[in-house]
Protein backbone atom coordinates (compact mmCIF):
# COMPACT_ATOMS: atom_id res chain seq x y z
CA UNK A 1 0.00 0.00 0.00
CA UNK A 2 1.50 3.47 -0.92
CA UNK A 3 2.09 5.80 1.87
CA UNK A 4 -0.60 7.31 3.56
CA UNK A 5 -0.31 11.55 2.53
CA UNK A 6 0.98 13.23 5.77
CA UNK A 7 -2.09 15.90 5.65
CA UNK A 8 -5.27 15.89 3.91
CA UNK A 9 -7.46 18.51 4.38
CA UNK A 10 -10.83 18.86 2.55
CA UNK A 11 -13.24 21.60 1.70
CA UNK A 12 -12.72 23.98 4.96
CA UNK A 13 -15.20 26.71 5.48
CA UNK A 14 -14.45 28.70 8.63
CA UNK A 15 -17.04 31.31 9.73
CA UNK A 16 -16.50 34.06 12.21
CA UNK A 17 -20.22 35.11 13.07
CA UNK A 18 -21.89 36.08 9.84
CA UNK A 19 -17.97 36.79 8.13
CA UNK A 20 -17.12 33.40 6.04
CA UNK A 21 -13.58 33.95 5.89
CA UNK A 22 -13.00 30.48 3.75
CA UNK A 23 -15.34 29.13 1.84
CA UNK A 24 -14.25 26.05 1.05
CA UNK A 25 -10.49 25.16 0.74
CA UNK A 26 -8.92 22.17 0.23
CA UNK A 27 -4.79 20.73 0.07
CA UNK A 28 -3.23 17.76 -0.08
CA UNK A 29 0.68 17.28 1.08
CA UNK A 30 2.28 14.27 0.39
CA UNK A 31 5.83 13.75 1.85
CA UNK A 32 8.79 16.34 0.86
CA UNK A 33 6.12 18.74 0.07
CA UNK A 34 6.78 22.26 0.57
CA UNK A 35 3.16 24.21 -0.12
CA UNK A 36 3.74 28.03 -0.25
CA UNK A 37 0.14 29.80 0.70
CA UNK A 38 0.68 33.28 -0.81
CA UNK A 39 -2.29 35.86 -1.43
CA UNK A 40 -3.50 39.43 0.07
CA UNK A 41 -3.79 40.50 4.06
CA UNK A 42 -7.30 38.92 4.65
CA UNK A 43 -7.47 36.41 1.57
CA UNK A 44 -7.61 33.64 4.91
CA UNK A 45 -4.04 32.21 4.22
CA UNK A 46 -2.99 32.18 7.85
CA UNK A 47 -6.99 31.27 9.27
CA UNK A 48 -6.61 28.33 6.88
CA UNK A 49 -3.28 27.34 8.23
CA UNK A 50 -5.03 27.32 12.20
CA UNK A 51 -8.09 25.11 11.01
CA UNK A 52 -5.34 22.95 10.10
CA UNK A 53 -4.37 22.43 13.73
CA UNK A 54 -7.53 23.06 14.92
CA UNK A 55 -6.12 26.57 16.85
CA UNK A 56 -9.30 27.75 14.92
CA UNK A 57 -12.30 25.53 14.26
CA UNK A 58 -13.29 24.72 10.82
CA UNK A 59 -17.40 25.31 10.70
CA UNK A 60 -17.24 22.62 8.47
CA UNK A 61 -14.45 20.50 6.20
CA UNK A 62 -12.23 17.17 7.48
CA UNK A 63 -9.00 16.96 7.80
CA UNK A 64 -6.89 14.16 8.12
CA UNK A 65 -2.98 13.90 9.39
CA UNK A 66 -1.94 10.39 8.06
CA UNK A 67 -4.73 9.04 7.40
CA UNK A 68 -6.42 9.59 10.54
CA UNK A 69 -9.71 11.84 10.21
CA UNK A 70 -10.08 14.59 12.77
CA UNK A 71 -13.65 13.71 14.97
CA UNK A 72 -16.33 16.66 15.70
CA UNK A 73 -19.21 16.79 16.97
CA UNK A 74 -21.87 19.51 18.11
CA UNK A 75 -21.60 21.54 21.28
CA UNK A 76 -24.69 22.74 23.42
CA UNK A 77 -24.87 25.70 21.57
CA UNK A 78 -24.73 24.64 18.44
CA UNK A 79 -21.29 24.99 17.98
CA UNK A 80 -18.96 22.37 15.98
CA UNK A 81 -15.95 21.13 17.99
CA UNK A 82 -13.51 18.14 18.04
CA UNK A 83 -15.25 14.98 19.65
CA UNK A 84 -12.14 13.76 21.20
CA UNK A 85 -9.63 16.19 22.89
CA UNK A 86 -6.95 13.47 22.94
CA UNK A 87 -6.83 12.84 19.34
CA UNK A 88 -6.51 16.55 19.11
CA UNK A 89 -3.62 16.51 20.66
CA UNK A 90 -2.11 13.87 19.40
CA UNK A 91 -2.54 15.39 16.13
CA UNK A 92 -0.98 18.48 17.07
CA UNK A 93 1.95 16.85 18.60
CA UNK A 94 2.62 15.49 14.78
CA UNK A 95 2.32 19.09 13.29
CA UNK A 96 4.61 21.63 14.44
CA UNK A 97 3.94 25.28 13.96
CA UNK A 98 6.23 28.26 13.91
CA UNK A 99 4.36 31.58 14.51
CA UNK A 100 4.68 35.12 13.66
CA UNK A 101 5.62 36.62 17.02
CA UNK A 102 7.91 33.82 17.71
CA UNK A 103 5.70 32.75 20.75
CA UNK A 104 8.56 31.15 22.87
CA UNK A 105 7.65 30.67 26.27
CA UNK A 106 9.37 33.40 27.67
CA UNK A 107 9.71 32.26 31.07
CA UNK A 108 12.17 29.70 29.89
CA UNK A 109 15.74 29.69 27.99
CA UNK A 110 15.62 28.38 23.98
CA UNK A 111 16.91 24.98 25.47
CA UNK A 112 13.97 24.45 27.92
CA UNK A 113 11.95 25.77 25.09
CA UNK A 114 13.01 22.95 22.93
CA UNK A 115 12.83 20.49 25.20
CA UNK A 116 9.39 20.93 26.34
CA UNK A 117 6.69 19.19 24.17
CA UNK A 118 9.12 16.26 23.32
CA UNK A 119 9.48 15.96 27.05
CA UNK A 120 5.97 16.74 28.82
CA UNK A 121 3.88 15.68 25.56
CA UNK A 122 5.66 13.18 23.52
CA UNK A 123 7.39 11.42 26.83
CA UNK A 124 11.01 11.36 25.32
CA UNK A 125 13.62 10.92 28.19
CA UNK A 126 15.25 14.18 28.88
CA UNK A 127 18.49 12.87 28.25
CA UNK A 128 17.73 12.16 24.52
CA UNK A 129 15.24 15.08 24.12
CA UNK A 130 18.64 17.44 25.18
CA UNK A 131 20.96 15.52 23.13
CA UNK A 132 18.39 16.20 19.87
CA UNK A 133 17.98 19.97 21.07
CA UNK A 134 21.44 20.52 20.72
CA UNK A 135 21.81 19.15 17.51
CA UNK A 136 18.97 21.09 16.11
CA UNK A 137 20.18 24.14 17.67
CA UNK A 138 23.36 23.88 15.90
CA UNK A 139 21.43 22.79 13.00
CA UNK A 140 19.87 26.49 13.10
CA UNK A 141 23.07 28.52 14.31
CA UNK A 142 21.90 29.44 17.80
CA UNK A 143 23.85 26.93 19.90
CA UNK A 144 25.97 29.93 21.77
CA UNK A 145 22.49 31.04 22.44
CA UNK A 146 21.06 28.07 24.23
CA UNK A 147 20.91 29.69 27.75
CA UNK A 148 19.68 32.67 26.53
CA UNK A 149 15.91 34.18 27.60
CA UNK A 150 13.79 34.66 24.39
CA UNK A 151 13.72 38.49 25.33
CA UNK A 152 17.71 38.46 25.12
CA UNK A 153 17.62 37.54 21.42
CA UNK A 154 17.53 39.32 18.33
CA UNK A 155 13.74 38.41 16.29
CA UNK A 156 16.06 36.28 13.77
CA UNK A 157 17.66 34.52 16.71
CA UNK A 158 13.94 34.01 18.32
CA UNK A 159 12.42 32.57 15.24
CA UNK A 160 15.54 30.08 14.04
CA UNK A 161 15.21 28.73 18.26
CA UNK A 162 11.30 28.53 17.70
CA UNK A 163 12.31 26.59 14.21
CA UNK A 164 14.41 24.43 16.53
CA UNK A 165 11.93 23.75 18.87
CA UNK A 166 8.91 23.12 16.17
CA UNK A 167 11.88 20.31 14.51
CA UNK A 168 12.58 18.62 18.06
CA UNK A 169 8.87 17.39 18.01
CA UNK A 170 10.12 15.11 14.76
CA UNK A 171 7.19 16.44 12.78
CA UNK A 172 5.09 14.53 9.94
CA UNK A 173 4.33 18.22 8.90
CA UNK A 174 5.77 21.92 9.63
CA UNK A 175 3.07 24.75 9.45
CA UNK A 176 4.90 28.15 8.87
CA UNK A 177 2.39 31.31 9.78
CA UNK A 178 4.33 34.40 8.25
CA UNK A 179 7.53 33.27 10.01
CA UNK A 180 9.51 36.49 8.49
CA UNK A 181 6.84 38.94 8.93
CA UNK A 182 7.62 40.48 12.45
CA UNK A 183 11.32 40.74 11.27
CA UNK A 184 13.05 43.37 10.37
CA UNK A 185 14.84 43.07 6.72
CA UNK A 186 18.19 42.38 7.59
CA UNK A 187 16.93 39.44 10.05
CA UNK A 188 14.64 38.01 7.38
CA UNK A 189 17.42 36.31 5.50
CA UNK A 190 18.80 33.98 8.43
CA UNK A 191 15.45 32.65 8.91
CA UNK A 192 14.88 31.75 5.61
CA UNK A 193 18.07 30.37 5.07
CA UNK A 194 17.08 27.46 7.66
CA UNK A 195 13.84 26.88 6.28
CA UNK A 196 15.32 26.70 2.84
CA UNK A 197 17.80 23.96 4.50
CA UNK A 198 14.75 21.86 5.70
CA UNK A 199 12.88 21.51 2.63
CA UNK A 200 16.40 20.75 0.83
CA UNK A 201 16.64 17.83 3.24
CA UNK A 202 12.73 16.68 2.34
CA UNK A 203 10.54 18.13 5.03
CA UNK A 204 6.88 18.18 4.73
CA UNK A 205 6.02 22.16 5.22
CA UNK A 206 3.25 24.66 4.94
CA UNK A 207 4.51 28.11 4.56
CA UNK A 208 2.16 30.92 4.75
CA UNK A 209 4.10 33.97 3.54
CA UNK A 210 4.84 37.13 1.87
CA UNK A 211 8.18 36.38 0.56
CA UNK A 212 7.57 35.47 -3.04
CA UNK A 213 11.32 34.82 -3.58
CA UNK A 214 11.03 31.99 -1.07
CA UNK A 215 7.78 30.59 -2.55
CA UNK A 216 8.85 30.72 -6.31
CA UNK A 217 12.16 29.65 -5.47
CA UNK A 218 11.68 26.61 -2.59
CA UNK A 219 8.23 25.31 -2.97
CA UNK A 220 7.00 22.10 -4.86
CA UNK A 221 3.61 23.74 -4.96
CA UNK A 222 2.19 27.41 -4.30
CA UNK A 223 -1.44 27.76 -3.58
CA UNK A 224 -2.97 31.63 -4.17
CA UNK A 225 -5.47 32.34 -2.08
CA UNK A 226 -8.05 35.12 -2.59
CA UNK A 227 -11.13 35.98 -0.25
CA UNK A 228 -11.50 32.53 1.53
CA UNK A 229 -10.98 30.29 -1.93
CA UNK A 230 -8.42 28.79 -4.02
CA UNK A 231 -7.78 31.35 -7.03
CA UNK A 232 -4.55 29.93 -8.52
CA UNK A 233 -2.71 26.75 -7.38
CA UNK A 234 -0.11 24.40 -9.02
CA UNK A 235 4.00 24.39 -9.25
CA UNK A 236 6.05 27.84 -8.86
CA UNK A 237 6.51 27.90 -12.34
CA UNK A 238 2.95 27.98 -13.06
CA UNK A 239 1.63 30.04 -10.76
CA UNK A 240 4.29 32.94 -11.10
CA UNK A 241 5.35 32.75 -14.91
CA UNK A 242 1.67 31.91 -16.27
CA UNK A 243 -1.21 32.28 -14.21
CA UNK A 244 -4.48 31.56 -15.62
CA UNK A 245 -6.27 34.51 -13.27
CA UNK A 246 -5.81 38.04 -13.90
CA UNK A 247 -5.87 38.64 -9.99
CA UNK A 248 -2.32 36.40 -9.55
CA UNK A 249 -0.94 38.40 -12.38
CA UNK A 250 -1.74 41.41 -10.68
CA UNK A 251 -0.92 40.18 -7.31
CA UNK A 252 2.22 39.64 -8.66
CA UNK A 253 2.93 42.04 -11.01
CA UNK A 254 6.00 44.55 -9.74
CA UNK A 255 4.31 47.55 -7.96
CA UNK A 256 6.77 50.57 -8.92
CA UNK B 1 15.96 43.98 78.70
CA UNK B 2 13.25 41.79 76.49
CA UNK B 3 11.35 41.36 80.02
CA UNK B 4 9.79 44.77 79.73
CA UNK B 5 8.83 44.41 83.54
CA UNK B 6 7.24 41.25 83.00
CA UNK B 7 5.23 42.17 79.91
CA UNK B 8 8.02 40.64 77.21
CA UNK B 9 6.81 36.82 77.37
CA UNK B 10 2.77 37.92 76.86
CA UNK B 11 4.17 40.53 73.73
CA UNK B 12 6.30 38.08 72.24
CA UNK B 13 3.78 35.15 72.34
CA UNK B 14 1.15 38.02 71.04
CA UNK B 15 3.75 38.21 67.86
CA UNK B 16 3.13 34.70 67.12
CA UNK B 17 -0.60 35.06 66.76
CA UNK B 18 0.10 37.65 64.52
CA UNK B 19 2.22 35.55 62.38
CA UNK B 20 0.06 32.56 62.19
CA UNK B 21 -3.50 34.95 61.75
CA UNK B 22 -1.11 36.47 58.32
CA UNK B 23 -0.40 33.54 57.37
CA UNK B 24 -3.95 31.20 57.53
CA UNK B 25 -5.34 34.66 55.89
CA UNK B 26 -2.70 34.75 53.15
CA UNK B 27 -3.82 31.03 52.37
CA UNK B 28 -7.45 32.29 52.38
CA UNK B 29 -6.85 35.06 50.17
CA UNK B 30 -4.51 33.05 47.74
CA UNK B 31 -7.47 30.87 47.53
CA UNK B 32 -9.86 33.22 47.04
CA UNK B 33 -8.07 35.46 44.92
CA UNK B 34 -7.22 32.50 42.44
CA UNK B 35 -11.10 31.54 42.30
CA UNK B 36 -12.03 35.38 42.16
CA UNK B 37 -9.78 36.09 39.08
CA UNK B 38 -10.44 33.06 37.71
CA UNK B 39 -14.66 33.80 38.22
CA UNK B 40 -14.54 37.28 36.60
CA UNK B 41 -12.42 35.88 33.66
CA UNK B 42 -15.17 33.15 32.63
CA UNK B 43 -17.43 33.43 30.21
CA UNK B 44 -20.05 32.28 32.48
CA UNK B 45 -22.39 35.44 33.40
CA UNK B 46 -23.24 33.42 36.42
CA UNK B 47 -19.31 33.46 37.76
CA UNK B 48 -18.48 36.79 36.46
CA UNK B 49 -21.50 38.05 38.33
CA UNK B 50 -20.35 36.25 41.89
CA UNK B 51 -16.74 37.58 41.01
CA UNK B 52 -17.64 40.91 40.64
CA UNK B 53 -19.84 41.48 43.19
CA UNK B 54 -17.13 40.13 45.37
CA UNK B 55 -14.41 42.30 44.08
CA UNK B 56 -16.57 45.72 44.22
CA UNK B 57 -18.49 44.87 47.61
CA UNK B 58 -14.96 43.53 49.57
CA UNK B 59 -12.48 46.07 48.31
CA UNK B 60 -15.48 49.19 48.66
CA UNK B 61 -15.55 48.84 52.40
CA UNK B 62 -13.52 49.24 55.41
CA UNK B 63 -11.91 46.28 56.75
CA UNK B 64 -12.64 47.46 60.40
CA UNK B 65 -16.46 47.58 60.18
CA UNK B 66 -16.43 43.89 57.98
CA UNK B 67 -14.80 42.42 60.89
CA UNK B 68 -16.99 43.74 63.57
CA UNK B 69 -19.74 43.10 61.41
CA UNK B 70 -18.59 39.37 61.25
CA UNK B 71 -17.36 38.83 64.78
CA UNK B 72 -20.89 40.15 66.33
CA UNK B 73 -23.48 39.44 63.74
CA UNK B 74 -21.60 36.31 62.77
CA UNK B 75 -22.29 35.54 66.70
CA UNK B 76 -26.00 36.32 66.65
CA UNK B 77 -26.67 34.74 63.24
CA UNK B 78 -24.78 31.21 65.01
CA UNK B 79 -27.30 31.83 67.93
CA UNK B 80 -30.34 32.35 65.99
CA UNK B 81 -29.23 29.16 63.68
CA UNK B 82 -28.44 27.25 67.22
CA UNK B 83 -31.70 28.24 68.34
CA UNK B 84 -33.37 27.13 65.63
CA UNK B 85 -32.00 23.75 65.66
CA UNK B 86 -33.14 23.30 69.38
CA UNK B 87 -36.48 24.40 68.72
CA UNK B 88 -36.88 22.28 65.35
CA UNK B 89 -35.01 19.24 66.21
CA UNK B 90 -33.87 19.58 69.99
CA UNK B 91 -30.25 19.55 68.81
CA UNK B 92 -28.29 21.28 71.47
CA UNK B 93 -25.27 23.17 69.68
CA UNK B 94 -23.51 26.00 70.82
CA UNK B 95 -21.27 27.44 68.10
CA UNK B 96 -18.32 30.07 69.08
CA UNK B 97 -17.24 32.62 66.78
CA UNK B 98 -13.53 32.92 68.73
CA UNK B 99 -11.46 36.15 66.98
CA UNK B 100 -8.57 33.82 66.01
CA UNK B 101 -11.46 32.61 63.45
CA UNK B 102 -13.29 35.04 63.03
CA UNK B 103 -9.91 37.42 62.15
CA UNK B 104 -8.66 34.80 59.82
CA UNK B 105 -11.77 34.07 57.95
CA UNK B 106 -12.03 38.14 57.81
CA UNK B 107 -8.66 39.38 56.61
CA UNK B 108 -8.87 36.33 54.42
CA UNK B 109 -11.98 36.96 52.66
CA UNK B 110 -11.04 40.96 52.50
CA UNK B 111 -7.41 40.35 50.76
CA UNK B 112 -8.62 37.50 48.33
CA UNK B 113 -10.49 40.37 46.89
CA UNK B 114 -7.80 42.40 46.34
CA UNK B 115 -5.60 39.36 45.22
CA UNK B 116 -8.75 38.93 43.06
CA UNK B 117 -7.80 41.94 41.46
CA UNK B 118 -3.95 41.28 41.58
CA UNK B 119 -4.39 37.52 39.89
CA UNK B 120 -6.78 38.97 37.03
CA UNK B 121 -4.58 41.63 35.93
CA UNK B 122 -1.62 38.91 36.13
CA UNK B 123 -3.51 36.09 34.18
CA UNK B 124 -4.52 38.90 31.31
CA UNK B 125 -1.00 40.32 30.86
CA UNK B 126 0.08 36.75 29.49
CA UNK B 127 0.14 36.74 26.05
CA UNK B 128 -2.63 34.92 24.51
CA UNK B 129 0.56 33.68 21.70
CA UNK B 130 2.37 31.89 25.00
CA UNK B 131 -1.09 29.51 25.36
CA UNK B 132 -1.65 29.01 22.05
CA UNK B 133 2.25 27.49 21.66
CA UNK B 134 1.04 25.01 24.15
CA UNK B 135 -1.88 24.13 22.16
CA UNK B 136 0.17 24.03 18.80
CA UNK B 137 2.52 21.37 20.53
CA UNK B 138 -0.25 18.98 22.15
CA UNK B 139 -0.17 19.84 25.31
CA UNK B 140 -3.55 19.35 27.34
CA UNK B 141 -4.98 22.49 29.75
CA UNK B 142 -3.37 21.05 32.63
CA UNK B 143 -0.42 21.35 31.28
CA UNK B 144 -0.67 24.70 29.56
CA UNK B 145 -1.74 25.96 33.10
CA UNK B 146 0.78 24.61 35.53
CA UNK B 147 3.77 24.88 33.12
CA UNK B 148 2.82 27.85 30.84
CA UNK B 149 -0.26 29.93 32.53
CA UNK B 150 0.69 29.76 35.90
CA UNK B 151 4.45 30.71 36.09
CA UNK B 152 4.21 33.51 33.87
CA UNK B 153 1.09 34.95 35.59
CA UNK B 154 2.98 34.91 38.94
CA UNK B 155 5.75 36.90 37.37
CA UNK B 156 3.29 39.42 36.82
CA UNK B 157 1.15 39.03 39.92
CA UNK B 158 4.48 39.13 42.18
CA UNK B 159 4.97 42.52 43.25
CA UNK B 160 1.40 43.17 43.58
CA UNK B 161 1.34 39.73 45.90
CA UNK B 162 4.05 40.86 47.41
CA UNK B 163 2.43 44.72 48.12
CA UNK B 164 -0.49 43.08 49.31
CA UNK B 165 0.87 40.74 51.68
CA UNK B 166 2.47 43.53 53.40
CA UNK B 167 -0.82 45.39 53.96
CA UNK B 168 -2.42 42.60 54.99
CA UNK B 169 0.13 41.73 57.75
CA UNK B 170 -0.25 45.18 58.95
CA UNK B 171 -4.19 44.51 58.68
CA UNK B 172 -3.64 41.88 61.19
CA UNK B 173 -3.22 44.62 64.19
CA UNK B 174 -7.06 45.30 64.05
CA UNK B 175 -8.01 41.58 65.43
CA UNK B 176 -6.47 43.10 68.34
CA UNK B 177 -10.08 45.06 68.17
CA UNK B 178 -12.56 42.23 68.63
CA UNK B 179 -10.32 40.67 71.68
CA UNK B 180 -7.62 38.30 69.95
CA UNK B 181 -4.97 38.39 72.16
CA UNK B 182 -1.90 39.62 69.31
CA UNK B 183 0.76 41.39 69.81
CA UNK B 184 -0.53 44.80 69.49
CA UNK B 185 -3.34 43.79 72.12
CA UNK B 186 -0.62 42.72 74.44
CA UNK B 187 0.88 45.79 74.07
CA UNK B 188 -1.76 47.85 74.27
CA UNK B 189 -2.93 46.39 77.75
CA UNK B 190 0.80 46.42 78.85
CA UNK B 191 1.23 50.40 78.26
CA UNK B 192 -2.46 51.14 79.69
CA UNK B 193 -1.43 49.52 82.80
CA UNK B 194 2.03 51.53 83.09
CA UNK B 195 1.50 54.04 81.46
CA UNK B 196 4.92 53.53 78.71
CA UNK B 197 3.39 53.52 75.77
CA UNK B 198 6.73 53.85 74.22
CA UNK B 199 7.68 51.00 75.99
CA UNK B 200 5.08 48.88 74.66
CA UNK B 201 4.31 49.84 71.14
CA UNK B 202 7.92 50.39 69.54
CA UNK B 203 9.09 47.19 70.02
CA UNK B 204 5.66 46.33 68.63
CA UNK B 205 6.60 48.34 66.13
CA UNK B 206 10.12 46.73 65.03
CA UNK B 207 8.54 43.55 65.37
CA UNK B 208 6.32 44.26 62.37
CA UNK B 209 9.10 46.20 60.90
CA UNK B 210 11.37 42.61 61.03
CA UNK B 211 8.40 40.72 59.66
CA UNK B 212 7.99 42.85 56.69
CA UNK B 213 11.90 43.04 56.42
CA UNK B 214 12.00 38.96 56.09
CA UNK B 215 8.81 39.21 53.74
CA UNK B 216 10.45 41.48 51.39
CA UNK B 217 13.52 39.31 51.68
CA UNK B 218 11.68 36.16 51.02
CA UNK B 219 9.71 37.74 47.60
CA UNK B 220 12.99 38.56 46.10
CA UNK B 221 13.62 35.14 46.46
CA UNK B 222 10.76 34.30 44.63
CA UNK B 223 10.78 36.89 42.29
CA UNK B 224 14.21 35.36 41.02
CA UNK B 225 12.67 32.19 41.44
CA UNK B 226 10.02 32.85 38.81
CA UNK B 227 12.59 34.92 36.48
CA UNK B 228 10.72 37.93 36.85
CA UNK B 229 13.69 40.05 35.15
CA UNK B 230 13.49 38.18 31.98
CA UNK B 231 10.45 39.79 31.27
CA UNK B 232 13.21 42.51 30.67
CA UNK B 233 15.29 42.15 27.57
CA UNK B 234 18.80 42.54 28.89
CA UNK B 235 20.42 43.68 25.57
Amino acid sequence: MAEKAPLVVTDVHKKFNDLEVLKGVSLRAVKGDVISMIGSSGSGKSTFLRCINLLEIPTSGEIEVHGEQITFTTSRNGERKPADIKQVERMRSRLSMVFQSFNLWSHMTVLENIVEAPIHVLGVPKKEALESAERYLQKVGIWERRNYYPAQMSGGQQQRAAIARALAMEPDVMLFDEPTSALDPELVGEVLKVMRSLAEEGRTMIVVTHEMAFARDVSSQVVFLHQGKIEEQGSPDKVFNNPDSERVRQFLAPKY
Amino acid sequence: MLDLKGYGPTILKGSLVTIEVAILSLLLALLLGLLGATAKLSRNPISKAVGTAYTTVIRGVPDLVLMLLIFYGGQIMMNSLSDWLYDQFEIDTYININAFVAGVLTIGFIFGAYMSETFRGAFLAVERGQVEAGLAYGMNRWQIFKRIMFPQMMRHALPGLGNNWLVMLKTTALVSVIGMEDMVRAAHQASAALQAPFMFFIPVLLIFLALTSISEFFFKKLETHYHVDSRRASQ
